[in-house]
Order: structure tokens, then sequence, then C-alpha cells
């Protein structure tokens, strides 16, 4: 074989391997929205995403607890893992000795990233949800009302997808810091300022998109997460008056319902994977446009 | 060279794969020329099945199995619920009608019925609860939201915590018909909507052992010592119980056909309701035999 003729061959074959991810994305969203659309077709795209009430069984298709219950798990994982995450990152870039990094915080990080999910639902109902019982319990204003004292609900759901988030937001988070230029801390220190001012004043500020885009994909993963918040979440199709709530995600609607459902009630939980879609375009194209102007 | 050695393995490899693949879709011909010569009295014939929707699933593990044993019989199960499945065979557009309820006595007239299998479904709440015995009615005001606390029922104070399965489950939809029913006006009632959600009958029952003030049901067959089985109405929940008709929460899964069965349909409703086809419904039902 010439080499011109074998160079060819290998182009080809690797503009072939990245067909297919473009081609699994172009099927699975052609899919989804030609099973789901029927529904928003037939019952109005606006009474299904703003409807409060979910009754399959009685043709009432209704999105809306689902969109508030994911919107208010994806905030409050967020509301605690953010912090933890970036705080982590910055000890990791910054401070943390060498040996101590890549003996026991980096490995335990991986490992946090590689337990299945199903592992943290079990976890967090067997461990979390019977504390939050107990301090709903003696809250007396939520002690009478079944749906606030379960022990499932929205607190759960963000404690146990904060531990889920923080390898996504202190990975990311960490190369962004690693990567502001070594001049400007050398400036900064130079100017006599102390390491902790040229962390919250120089490096921070500067890796902040690179963060911010740390955090937008852990809020990525968050949305997505469908297990372990099925376990934890108590999945009563309610919009949500407290943290203490129970509360149903957008995945656990379609994974709850997918294995009996059948005819409309299967296009329904479509329609809910369409929105599911959308979030996830919306909030993949936001960490996008974030780690691009780091770079410009 | 490296990189020649490379795509002599790469095409090696492909060339296996065609190969392969080539022979795989040979073997598939080969046991249907087998089938087809092989025996000459073997059973043929199409069966079509329709009706109640919580027989369905059962339906179509019995059809599949007896349709691997008798590869010429094809076996069509479809829904459409109980009563459309006694209309279909009375009027014989289907060969079996399936029912999830009792017939009437102007609807036993019109077919043969067949009881293939019972359905019981037990309400459990937490080993420590000290209620033993509820009241349909109130297991049904718990259930529907009225009932809220465990002392309006004879025990200890404490907010009651419902655990239900998800919409579409079969035995939500028995639940929800034999124990809630209709209200005045002929509407179907529902679980309330503020009721946790669990999507298997593992995790109401693990949900329920750990939630001292909990409340669900699941299969009689899925009972373990994790968790308590109140009486209903003073019969205890049992197989045993659910065949002498003595516990009420539970149906019967009947078969139906417009005359006496003849050639396929006969074959198979004789195997569901031998042993081999009893274990099939024992997975998940108790056998009537």
């Amino acid at each position: 074989m010439k080499k011109e003729q074998r160079e060819k061959y290998y182009k080809l074959m690797l503009l072939a391997s990245a067909m297919v991810a473009l081609v699994v994305i172009v099927l699975i969203g052609g899919f989804i929205f030609k099973e789901g659309m029927p529904v928003f077709a037939k019952y109005g795209l606006g009474n299904v995403f703003w409807g409060r009430k979910w009754q399959p069984s009685s043709q009432i298709y209704g999105l809306w607890p689902m969109v508030v219950g994911t919107v208010y798990i994806t905030l409050g994982s967020l509301v605690i893992g953010v912090p933890l995450g970036v705080l982590t990152a910055i000890f990791l870039a910054e401070l943390a000795p060498k040996k101590l990094v890549s003996l026991v915080i980096r490995p335990a990080i991986e490992l946090l990233a590689g337990i299945p999910s199903v592992v943290y639902g079990l976890f967090g109902m067997t461990t979390i949800v019977p504390v939050i019982r107990k301090i709903a319990r003696s809250i007396p204003a939520y002690a009478d009302e079944p749906t606030l004292s379960s022990g499932y609900g929205i607190i759960a759901g963000s404690i146990i997808l904060s531990i889920m988030i923080l390898p996504t937001v202190i990975n990311v988070a960490e190369d962004a810091i690693r990567s502001v230029p070594r001049e400007y801390k050398e400036g900064s220190l130079a100017l006599g300022a102390t390491h902790w001012q040229t962390i919250y004043r120089v490096i921070v500020p500067a890796a902040s998109s690179g963060i911010m885009a740390g955090v937008v994909l852990g809020m990525g993963r968050a949305i997505g997460e469908t297990m372990a918040i099925i376990m934890v979440a108590g999945n009563a199709p309610i919009v949500p008056e407290s943290i203490f709530s129970s509360v149903r995600s957008l995945t656990g609607n379609i994974a709850i319902e997918m294995a009996y459902s059948s005819g409309e009630h299967t296009q329904a939980l479509f329609a809910t994977g369409i929105i599911l879609f959308v979030f996830i375009m919306i909030i993949n194209s936001l960490a996008m446009f974030l780690a691009k102007k780091e770079v410009g | 060279m490296f990189k020649s050695r490379m795509v002599k393995v790469l095409s090696l490899m492909l060339v296996l794969i065609l190969a392969f693949s080539v022979v795989g879709c040979g073997k598939k011909e080969e046991p249907k020329k087998d089938g087809a010569q092989g025996n000459p009295n073997e059973l043929s014939g199409t069966v079509q099945i329709a009706g109640s929707t919580s027989v369905q699933p059962l339906s179509e593990e019995l059809a599949k199995e007896f349709m691997n044993k008798n590869p010429k019989v094809k076996i069509n199960v479809a829904g459409g619920g109980s009563g459309a499945g006694i209309k279909a065979a009375a009027e014989g557009t289907a060969d079996i009608g399936a029912s999830s309820r009792e017939l009437k006595a102007e609807e036993k007239a019109k077919v043969k019925e067949f009881v293939i299998a019972l359905d019981g479904i037990a309400v459990i709440v937490h080993k420590d609860n000290k209620i033993a015995d509820l009241k349909k009615e109130d297991i049904k005001k718990i259930f529907l939201g009225e009932i809220t606390d465990w002392s309006q029922v004879g025990g200890e104070k404490g907010k009651i915590q419902v655990y239900t399965r998800e919409e579409g489950s079969g035995t939500r939809g028995a639940f929800e018909e034999i124990v809630l029913g209709k209200d005045a006006s002929g509407k179907e009632l529902k679980i309330f909507e503020k009721a946790n959600v669990q999507n298997s009958t593992g995790a109401v029952r693990t949900a329920v052992a750990g939630d001292k003030n909990g409340i669900g049901y699941i299969s009689i067959g899925s009972l373990n010592a994790d968790v308590k089985a109140v009486k209903v109405d003073g019969a205890e929940a049992t197989e045993a119980n659910v065949k002498a008709e003595n516990y009420k929460i539970s149906r019967p899964f009947i078969y139906m056909t417009q005359k006496d069965p003849a050639g396929a349909t006969k074959a198979y409703l004789e195997w569901v309701l031998s042993p081999e086809g009893q274990a099939v419904v024992k997975k998940h039902f108790i056998p009537v035999k």
C-alpha cells in the first residue's frame, strides 16, 4: 500500500468513528421527538408543560410537578455541591502537598465518580432518609403532613446528588485553576499580596469561566441522574411546597412508569424525554459557551 | 513495519467478523427446515387472546412458553380490558377472552369460563406496628388520604405514610380496582397523589420496612419477614385464604371461550391448566391447581 493511500484510509476510519456519535444522537433525538410529539400535538404544549396534575390512567398529562421537582433537586445539589467542589479544587491546585493529592485525595475522587448510582441511592435510602425523617417529624408544622415527614424528598435527593456531582465540579474547576498563567500569581505575590489574597482576588476570578463550566456540567449530571433520585425522592407527582416535600424528577417519571405503560401513556413519557432533552441541550450549550470564553 | 502489520491485523479481524456473521446467518435457517420435516402431526394454528390488561402480561408469558414448545402455533395477545374480553369471547371475535374480574350471571350464560390463576394483594405495615387487622373500608380511606393518623384506626398516634406503586403497574391497577372501586357517579377512584411512589415490589417493601408509620401493598407471593401483612376484615393474607375466597383483596384471572374449545385453543387451555402452565402462573400469581 502506498503511503498516501494509507493516510487516506486512516483519515476515513477516524471520520467514520466520529460520525457514529453524530448519527446516534440524531437517531435518538429523532426517535424521542417522533414518539413524544403526538402528546404535545393532542393536548397542547402549554397544557402538558404547565399542567399541574399527572394522572396517566385518566389521560391527564401535566409535567409541571416534574419540571419543578427537577429544578429544585438540581439547585439544591448545586447549593451544597458547588462550594464543596470549588473549595476542594482550590485546595488541590494551590495548597495540597503533591503526595497527599496523588495518593489519597485524587483516588478518592475517582472512586466517587466510579460508584454506580444505584449504590448512592441505596445509601441515601437507608441512611440519609431516616435522618431527614427524624428531623422532619420533630418540626411540628411538618410532622402532621405525610408528604413532608416521610424523609423522602428534595433534601435527600439534593444531598445525594451533591456528592455525585463533586467529581465533575472538582476536576473541571481544578483544570481551570491550574491553567491560570503563572505570571498572574507571581505578579500578585510580587506586589505583596498573601497567598490567600492571591487565590481569591486573582486566581479564582481568572479561572471563573472555567469554574462556571464545571458547575454547569455538574448541573447537567444532576439533571440526568435517575436511579439514585428515584430511590430517595419519594416520587409523588406533586408540586413541592417545601424542601422537605416528596418530589418526582423528569428522569424518574420516565424510569418509574415506562415498564408497564402503553399507548398514549408511553408517548407522554417520551414527551417527558423531549423536555429533558431540551433542558440538557440548553445546559450543554451554556457549558460550551463558558468554556470557549475562557480560551478567548 | 509496525503500521503495515496493524493494517494486516485490522483487515484480518474484519474478514473474521464478516465470516462469522455469514456463518451465523446460515445457522439460523437450519432448525426451521428440521421443524418442517420433523413432525407432520405437529399442532398448528393461531389463537387470538384479547381482554384484561392485568391478565395480558401473564398471557404473554404463557403464550411465549407455549409457542416455544409448539413452533407452528401462533398466539396473539391483545389488551382492551376485561369488558372487551368478555364481549370478544361472547361474540367469538377472539378465540379466548380474558377477564380479571368475576363474571356476572348473564355473562356466565354466554361463555365457558376457565379460572387460570388467582391474584391476591397483601396490605403491609412496619413490623412494630401494633395494628394487626384492618377493615377493607378503612384501607380504602387510608389510600384515598381520608384517614391520615394511625390512631383513627386503633393504632398508636402517628401520621400514616402511604407507599404506592407507579401508575400503570398491574398491582396498583388491581389494588385500585378491588379496594378503592368507583365513587357514586361511577368514576374510578385513584390513590391520593401525595402518596410516596416506589417503582417495584421490593422498593415498596423496603420503604415500609424502614418506616414505622408506613403502609403499602404488594402481591401475596412477595411477602417476607421484613414487613407485616395485616388481616383484612379478619382474614389473613395467605394463598389458602385467597383460594377459599376468605381474603377480600383478591381476584381471579379468567379465560373465556364462546363454545367448547377445539384445536390449538383447546391444547393451549389444557396446557395452561397443566402443572407446566401453572408453574409459569406461580412465578407471579397464585396457581389454581
